[in-house]
């Protein structure tokens, strides 16, 4: 007795129940199959990719004493969401901040426009490089404050407390910093000067990520795929400096009081050995939670300790500039070693007059620079701007632009740190501009003794020493010896050469041998170290700068440096001692005891420069 | 009569006892998914009674062991004890309310030693047989209105009970009941009418803010007067069987719908609006016309549909926006997809969807889901319990978890429509239109297209009494269905 009325009815049921089938199936295609968007939904949510630190390169000198390593530091950090029942007091406490100080640093995090990468399920930088014994503390409560992380970093630490403007400093990453280079995440560390700075892509490291599976309240789970995709951190290279850290260190107890640079230079490889600026810091107070304070303090000092005046400062180079005159001079035939000019207590050219001290008349080569003539000099660049092979000033004077370029002045040399500045070499373009069409030798005449337009920096003039030493070429100065594992840049061992020869520069060497047996440098005249040099006094507002330029031994240099005394007077007066003391610690490896008590009394002599900024 | 051998396990449809044992075993190897840590899990820890896997285990053997017993129970020993059954679940259902604990503001669980039980799952079987067997005695007739009202109230009874028990979720799956009455005969009008309220509702409340690219009219307002007009003339056609008033509506309606269309973008803007109420005016004069000069009786039902459409249609807006308190109407524009809501219950949702598209073709593969795994979806394991599968198995199984869910109902289907006697027919209904209802609205919630309501899916989601009450409901069936030529 089957009732068979609506049976049609199982068919309206039975599409019904397809037409839901469909629709599912429809929306799982959506779900899983068109939508990449839950996919990474899923794994920002699941994964945490936590972020390993490599420790930075660490620096040697060049005889293989660690400079600049690490000390572990700590960050801590938190999480905004998963902040829950926070006794903000007991925090306060453990870290030694007021409730102000916190309240203040949560509003800088929250801040979108200091820190764009502000989000509620990401990690966050409360406070950094809290040291060791606050950092037990800290961890022994850390259970009491939900959300909040510790964070391991390192930070810098120096054996010695001398050459922060080498070594530079390293600081939290700017906005800048991480829109150029996808590497840097908010709140890491980056090197702003110095070497860290240019170094930076070797020191820094590769940072290292461990994924691990974190559960929707935000607790870890353990390693995703058991560590199948973590990468590890790799630590930054090393360093080996060309520095010389006694040399350095002794370099700075000279400069002590003194506002001044010096440079050395080993000629044949342009290592640089030594690089002084003075005033000086300590380099270890830019690191740890004093940094702002102590940046802050350093930058508002009116001595400006952390400029690097070697290669930053641009100074008249005086008489050390007479040295590449003579080389040109021989080289472009305007005189021979013989060639005798005047002097009568200067150079006078109708009413022109330049003077000079006392000294024989007429002077040669060897003894023009023994004796710093300054007549001998002028004369020399007047005979030359009137040669006819030039066909007038202005091509004599570009040639003489020319040959002060291939020696590595008028622009940047190239060193590996940051922040190198070119000096001033005039060309005949720029005298037209300021004089028109009217000038003549005479108008020009006093850059032949490295005076007027001329200016160089500290290290353009280290570098024309490790040029005269090299008898013509030269290696770009530079900073670092090797790094580990890598290369360093081939202009840091390729010679480049100079527009004179070998000869030439062998008669500018007697002169400056001379001028240490018999002339201006007397006081450098170190027995059985051969030292060739020059003086300068190079006049400018204030007191003459006393500058000295010297190498050694004569004929297989070592050496080569330049001393650069702010207002120090005559070049004997500061600028042949402390250059004489520098070659002799280099060479001898050791001070004498008479020279240790020279030493003493340099580093004590103070030059008082006022209060105004320099 | 005895036309078969008497042995139950050759007159058994194994082909539904192999779906049902297909759906329970990817449903524990779901359980399993979801509450199996991260870090490797021995195969034997999944049996551990300390597990949700494992007290599932024990619970699907419980259900086997009383799934057999219902085997051996014959067809008409449950016609004569459904009013006994009956009875009493409802009197357990209404002694739950008083006794039961307090779980999360919900009053369904009885404590039985060790157990709880939820005595809801119960009624359910209980209903079944009760209402088949009222259906199934000879003197039924739907379409007496006694009959049809205490159709009805055997179906609202437990309802009552349930959300008595503040389980308004469990109670809704009742609803599924009527099912079994259209197949038998109710009108389809109460159906259309709810299926078409949702509509009205979904669209009116949805697209209220959205104005036609050319034209300056609501699509909330005009898109379901039209679809008033679409049913309206359909019913004329199927159900009033009328193909005159058909025909005429049919070509009226759509010359004019489109002619004021073209007129309005093209000629004069005008508002479209007055044409689309001016339209259903004529329709439902019209209907009233031949209802009295043809005596055709319903097509003043049809008039009133759409009398009722309308009013309806105002009354959605305007009770999303007077009536309803501010989080009642955050959930209902978060459910249309008007408001992102990332906490509460949309936090379930957007989790569920997470864990379910991150899943792809494949999956993560069984034991590899992290969403699931690390607790992203709560109540992964009971009411959210096919995110897992959708995390692990992927596109492919889940769609063939669907499948086998949808055979397994059309297979139900099957087997009522090849019952000899209504009451056989009318259970085999009502377990298919439960499973159905439990499929559609577990399944939609964790898609995100149905609101969520805490219902679990059948075989799958964790918890031993809602199994148990499956395996009855079902084994029962199979049982009526081998006594079918009895």
């Amino acid at each position: 007795m089957k009732d068979n009325s609506y049976e049609s009815r199982r068919y309206i049921l039975s599409g019904v129940v397809l037409l839901i089938f469909i629709t599912y199936i429809v929306q799982l295609f959506s779900l899983q199959i068109d939508n990449e968007d839950y996919k990474s939904k899923a794994d920002s949510n699941a994964f945490y990719k936590k972020t390993l630190y490599p420790s930075r390169g660490q620096m040697y000198d060049r005889n293989g004493e660690l400079l600049v390593y690490n000390k572990p530091a700590y960050d801590i950090t938190f999480v905004p969401r998963e902040i829950k029942g926070l006794d903000t007091l007991e925090l306060c406490n453990t870290l030694g901040i007021t409730i102000e100080d916190f309240d203040k640093r949560m509003l800088r995090v929250k801040d979108k426009k200091l820190n764009p990468g502000y989000s509620q399920y990401t990690e966050q930088v409360f406070m950094t490089q809290i040291p060791m014994e606050e950092f037990a503390v800290f961890q022994e409560k850390n259970f009491l404050f939900k959300g909040f992380y510790i964070r391991k970093r390192y930070i810098r630490q120096y054996s010695h407390n001398v050459a922060g403007v080498l070594f530079g400093d390293i600081g939290e990453v700017s906005q800048r910093h991480i829109k150029k280079d996808a590497y840097y995440q908010q709140g890491d560390y980056i090197g702003t000067q110095g070497l860290e700075a240019s170094y930076e892509k070797h020191l820094r490291g590769e940072k290292g990520t461990e994924v691990l599976l974190r559960d929707a309240r935000g607790r870890i789970q353990g390693k995703y795929n058991d560590g199948a995709l973590d990468t590890p951190a790799v630590r930054g290279k090393n360093l080996t400096l060309s520095l010389d850290i006694e040399l350095q260190m002794l370099g700075e107890r000279l400069m002590q009081n003194k506002i001044g640079s010096i440079v050395a230079i080993e000629p044949k490889t342009g290592e640089i050995l030594c690089m002084v600026s003075s005033p000086s810091y300590d380099p270890s107070l830019l690191t740890g939670r004093n940094r702002g304070k102590n940046h802050k303090m350093l930058t508002s000092d009116k001595s400006k300790p952390l400029l690097n005046r070697a290669i930053m400062g641009t100074y008249p180079p005086g008489s050390t500039f007479k040295t590449s005159q003579a080389a040109m001079f021989l080289e472009e035939g305007v005189v021979t070693p013989q060639t005798a000019f005047p002097c009568n207590m200067g150079f006078v050219f109708n009413k022109f007059r330049l003077g000079c001290h006392a000294h024989s008349s007429p002077t040669a080569l060897k003894d023009a620079i023994a004796t710093s003539c300054n007549a001998y000099f002028c004369w020399g660049l007047h005979r030359m701007f009137g040669m006819s092979k030039y066909g007038g000033t202005k091509a004599a004077m570009n040639k003489w632009r020319d040959y002060m370029v291939s020696m590595g002045f008028g622009y940047t040399l190239g060193v590996d740190l940051p922040g190198e500045v070119r000096g001033m070499i005039p060309n005949a373009e720029y005298y037209t501009r300021h004089y028109g069409n009217y000038w003549r030798a005479v108008t020009v005449i006093s850059i032949s003794i490295g005076q007027g337009e001329v200016t160089l920096t500290p290290l353009q003039i280290a570098n024309l020493g490790a040029i005269i030493a090299n008898r013509g070429e030269y290696i770009v100065p530079h900073m670092v010896k090797e790094i580990e594992n890598d290369t360093i840049a081939s202009m840091y061992f390729t010679p480049k050469s100079t527009m004179v020869s070998a000869a030439s520069y062998e008669e500018v060497i007697k002169g400056m041998r001379h001028a240490v047996v018999a002339g201006t440098c007397r006081a450098a005249n170190i027995p059985g170290l051969d030292v060739c040099g020059k003086t300068g006094t190079a006049e400018n507002k204030g007191n003459d700068h006393s500058v000295f330029l010297g190498f050694a031994p004569m004929n297989s240099p070592k050496i080569a440096v330049s001393v650069y005394v702010e207002n120090g007077g005559f070049g004997a007066e500061y600028g042949v001692p402390i250059g004489a003391l520098m070659i002799e610690k280099y060479l001898t490896g050791n001070l004498t005891e008479e020279s240790e008590q020279k030493a003493e009394t340099i580093s004590k002599k103070r030059i008082y420069y006022g209060k105004e900024e320099r | 009569m005895e036309r078969k051998s008497d042995n139950i396990f050759k007159r058994l449809d194994w082909c539904t006892v192999i779906l049902f044992a297909l759906l329970a075993t990817m449903g524990w190897l779901a359980i399993c998914g979801s509450t199996h840590s991260y870090i490797d899990t021995s195969f034997a820890e999944f049996f551990n009674q300390d597990e949700r896997s494992g007290k599932q285990a024990m619970w699907m053997g419980i259900s086997l062991l009383c799934g057999s017993i219902m085997l051996c129970v014959p067809k008409h020993t449950y016609r004569n004890l459904s009013v006994i059954l009956y009875a009493g679940t409802m009197l357990l259902g209404i002694l739950t309310i008083f006794i039961a604990t307090d779980i999360k503001g919900s009053r369904s669980w009885i404590s039985a030693g060790p157990f709880s039980i939820q005595p809801a799952e119960f009624m359910k079987f209980a209903t079944a047989l009760m209402l088949a067997t009222f259906i199934g005695r000879r003197e039924f007739k739907i379409s007496k209105n006694n009959d049809f009202f205490k159709a009805v109230g055997i179906i609202l009874l437990p309802m009552i009970i349930i959300m008595a028990q503040k389980e308004t979720g469990s109670a809704l799956v009742y609803l599924a009941l009527f099912l079994v009455l259209y197949r038998e005969g109710m009108t389809g009008i109460f159906l259309l009418t709810a299926v078409s309220a949702i509509i009205y509702f979904v669209v009116g409340v949805k697209y209220d803010n959205e104005i036609m690219s050319k034209l300056p009219i609501s699509i909330g307002q005009y898109a379901p007067t039209v679809i008033i007009q679409i049913i309206s003339i359909a019913v004329v056609k199927f159900w009033c069987k009328n193909n005159r008033t058909f025909i005429v509506l049919l070509t009226t309606n759509a010359i004019v719908t489109l002619c004021s269309f073209w007129i309005a973008i093209y000629l004069v803007e005008f508002n479209i609006m007055i044409t689309q109420y001016l339209l259903l005016a004529f329709n439902v004069v019209y209907l009233a016309i031949q209802a009295r000069l043809r005596k055709e009786k319903k097509n003043l039902w049809v008039a009133l549909y759409i009398i009722g459409a309308i009013a309806f249609n105002y009354s959605c807006n305007y009770v999303m926006h007077n009536i309803l308190q501010p989080h009642q109407k955050v959930r209902v524009e978060v459910l249309l997809g008007l408001k992102e809501e990332l906490t509460g219950a949309g936090y379930n949702v957007h989790q569920s969807k997470i864990a379910i598209g991150s899943g792809g073709v494949f999956g993560k593969g069984f034991l590899n889901g992290t969403q699931t795994k690390l607790k992203y979806v709560p109540e992964q394991d009971t009411d959210f319990i096919f995110c897992t599968i959708g995390e692990e198995q992927g596109f492919a199984g889940s769609v063939f978890v669907l499948a086998m869910f949808i055979t397994f109902i059309l297979r139900i289907i099957h087997l009522a429509e090849r019952q000899n006697d209504r009451f056989g027919r009318a259970y085999g209904y009502a377990i298919a239109s439960i499973f159905f209802l439990h499929f559609t609205i577990n399944i939609g919630m964790v898609l995100g297209l149905v609101p969520v309501i805490g219902i679990p899916l059948p075989f799958f989601s964790y918890g031993g009494s809602s199994f148990l009450g499956f395996t009855i409901l079902l084994f029962i069936f199979l049982r009526i269905d081998a006594d079918r030529d009895k």
